[in-house]
């Protein structure tokens, strides 16, 4: 038997695992590297204890994806955006019968109601829709780069990239991405845009939801201002709000922040209790600890190459059959 | 001593009882496809929903399907790269089983793919960062390397082929200049292997508040590669025993043995770094919780690492067929398992109100994909110089 031949397939096994440590170890170095918020960054300040839940902000978000989709030619996706009467979102039988309330492929934002124990005639409402993470994951998951993150903060979403493969939706840590399962040719991942889509009517003033709302739950403005406003608030009131801003450090931060009432945990309020780290710092660490600019790849081939040459039939004279010369 | 045998076409008789029973569930896929690209669309054809955008089409079609393609490149690294001649009788069966299973994982992948028409704008729309790309362009690139490495089997077919002088010629050009060059693309399968195998397990590293901690570790990629390399014998032995089952010839014994003395560090090593994973993140504590995840991580260590592990620390278990075959499916069918509970068992999405269960139509095109691949690998064997036997070649003298 070939002992050092032998020895050969320990040294594969070895390499194998110390390329992989070595990744994985490059990774918890690079991972503490989080992207930080830029100054330029736009956010979405929700003061979750004010809204009195009309709904009017899911009319207005359908009726600006509709003009959007419309704008862009795709007129039956306009056709399935199109809202009903402003009238029939005062309906507040949805809260009752619909359990929580997520978005869908053309109804990018929904509320839902929570009973208020102090004051059973005035419930919360909580909005949910796209937060535009700082560091989204599902931009960084998409093997076709079909997300992109504005300078402003809006995560974009170009179908004519896209595949399909739906790990964008696999990857969001909100459940946010929703996919078009019916749509038999052009199915695309639908969500907020922050109305900054090609062809909306609001892109670049303020979002539709924003701009509607009657009891001016939401302010639009830069993130860093908007940290400093809410910080006040908790401070001012703090027997309104619990002592948390929601989106200032989940997943390495969102653009939408909410401020949440006290009465309720976050997860009460369907919200979800997340790390602070952004997901993609730790595989895009690992993903880049792997290739190092492919110099790990190459020495492997370096490696296996110089072994196919040693373990060579002839080479070693142990006695082995070596086969007829096979070259 | 063993003796060279040159491989051969198989030439049996092509159409058996189990042909046709594969030819039908291959019917049954082709049927299936109609009705999902051309009429319904992701949505009549599957379960799928929005809070679980994947199914076993991309747990069991492309997920498992990449793991148990390994027999190529792990036979290939140990034939051509190591030059144990002794077990070149295998690499040919192992490379066409690799190069069938990763071509049937595109097709897998084409049923799933919302916008499959765009299938190959990875390939110009470079996305870096992505763990996906990463997978995606390996596998591409070693898809092509499967083919290159299949060539001169089609050559050798054909180059004295007489019906045929202008193929022949080109076959009897091509040769030489394939058997000069193949090392470079030998020792390239090997590493796109290596890279795609790890990186496809670092894809749930990304959803950290979805994926259940017992298979949530930064090491996942890690243990993807370790449990490729294991898998990829145990793969090799339950296919040549079972093409040795189907054409009625004896199980090569002398080779498959000493395979599974690799196979048995392999299983350990991976079993290893699994436990001492468990016991620095301190997962074990889930273990105990009875939840369907706890279930599905005890049996796929249990019975598909352990078990099999200490069945081939016996050699007189690596010694007999029928327990040898038991030993090796085990392990191929744990790592379906794990495959299984990385991407969908483990996956819990937290806004999920109904689960998911595979539609009919996803398991039959399963199903049917698994049974075209073993239908072409039976065409192929059969016409093409792939298996080589003693038995086989006796029988033409």
């Amino acid at each position: 038997m070939g002992v050092s031949r032998r020895e050969f397939l320990r040294v594969v096994g070895a390499s194998g695992v110390a390329g992989s440590v070595v990744g994985v170890a490059t990774s918890s170095a690079e991972g503490s590297g989080a992207v930080v918020p830029s100054d330029d960054l736009m956010g979405v300040l929700v003061d979750v204890p004010k809204c009195i839940g009309c709904r009017r902000c899911e009319f207005a978000c359908k009726e600006a994806a509709m003009q959007a989709s419309a704008a862009r030619g795709e007129t039956k996706e306009a056709e399935r955006f199109k809202p009903d009467a402003i009238e029939a979102f005062e309906d507040k039988s949805v809260f009752d019968d619909e359990g929580l309330r997520r978005p869908e492929p053309h109804c990018y934002t929904k509320i839902n109601r929570f009973p208020n124990p102090e004051q059973p005639d005035k419930p919360f409402f909580t909005k949910v829709n796209c937060l535009h993470c700082v560091d989204p994951a599902c931009l960084s998951a998409c093997i076709v780069k079909a997300f992109r993150k504005l300078d402003d903060g809006p995560v974009i979403y170009d179908a004519w990239k896209c595949m399909g493969c739906r790990y964008c939706m696999v990857a969001c840590p909100f459940g946010i991405p929703q996919y078009e399962y019916d749509n038999l040719w052009t199915p695309q991942v639908r969500k907020c845009t922050l109305c900054a889509d090609e062809g909306n009517p609001n892109k670049g003033k303020v979002p539709a939801c924003i701009k509607i709302c009657p009891a001016e739950v939401m302010t639009y403005a830069k993130r860093s201002d908007l940290l400093a406003v809410a910080h006040e608030k908790i401070r001012n009131e703090p027997d309104v709000y619990q002592d948390h801003v929601y989106g200032e450090h989940e997943v390495g931060g969102t653009s939408w922040l909410y401020l949440l009432p006290h009465q309720y945990s976050i997860e009460e309020l369907g919200f979800l209790e997340l790390d602070s780290k952004a997901p993609p710092r730790l595989t895009e660490a690992i993903q880049h600890g792997v290739f190092m600019k492919f110099f790990p790849p190459a020495a492997w081939f370096a490696l296996l190459g110089s072994m196919m040459w040693v373990s060579r039939p002839g080479a070693d004279q142990d006695g082995e059959p070596t086969g007829e010369g096979h070259h | 001593m063993s003796e060279h045998v040159l491989p051969v076409p198989v030439n049996r008789k092509f159409f058996t009882r189990g042909v046709f029973l594969l030819i039908v569930l291959a019917a049954i896929m082709a049927c299936i496809a109609v009705y999902r690209f051309l009429f319904v669309g992701l949505a009549g054809a599957t379960n799928l929903n929005q809070e679980y955008p994947w199914g076993i089409w991309i747990s069991i079609d492309v997920a498992t399907g990449v793991a148990l393609a390994a027999g190529g490149f792990t036979t290939a690294t140990l034939a051509h790269i190591f030059h144990r001649e002794h077990y070149h009788a295998i690499a040919r069966p192992a490379l066409l089983t690799a190069m069938l299973g990763y071509t049937f994982v595109g097709i897998g992948l084409m049923f799933d793919l919302g916008r499959p028409y765009n299938i190959w704008h990875p390939i110009i729309l470079w996305h870096g960062n992505s763990v996906l790309f990463e997978v995606g362009l390996c596998v591409v690139c070693y898809l092509n390397v499967l083919y290159i490495e299949f060539l001169p089997i089609v050559c050798e077919r054909f180059q004295d082929d007489l019906r045929f002088p202008a193929i022949a010629r080109y076959c009897k050009w091509l040769l030489p200049i394939l058997g000069k060059v193949m090392f470079l693309f030998v020792i390239a399968g090997t590493v796109l292997s290596c890279l795609h195998q790890s990186s496809l397990g670092n894809l749930m590293v990304i959803a950290p508040s979805k994926f259940h901690d017992l298979w949530d570790t930064p090491i996942c990629s890690l243990l993807f590669l370790l449990s490729a390399f294991m898998v990829g014998f145990p793969m090799v032995i339950f296919e040549s025993m079972y093409t040795a089952w189907c054409f009625k010839i004896k199980p090569e014994m002398e080779i498959l043995s000493p395979l599974s003395k690799y196979t048995l560090f392999f299983t350990g090593l991976y079993l290893a770094v699994k436990v001492t994973d468990m016991l620095i993140r301190g997962s074990y504590v889930y273990l105990t919780e009875g939840s369907i995840q706890s279930y599905a991580f005890t049996v796929e260590m249990l019975f598909g690492v352990a078990v099999p592990f200490f069945m081939l620390l016996s050699p007189k278990i690596r010694n007999t067929p029928r327990l040898l075959f038991i030993a090796a499916l085990l392990i191929v069918l744990g790592v379906v398992m794990n495959r299984v509970n990385v991407f969908l068992i483990g996956y819990q999405p937290p806004y999920a109100t109904v689960s998911y269960i595979p539609s009919i139509f996803e398991v039959a095109v399963t199903i049917g994909l698994g049974a075209t691949l073993m239908l072409v690998y039976r065409a192929i064997v059969t016409f093409l110089p792939v298996i080589s036997h003693p038995d086989l070649v006796a029988r033409k003298a």
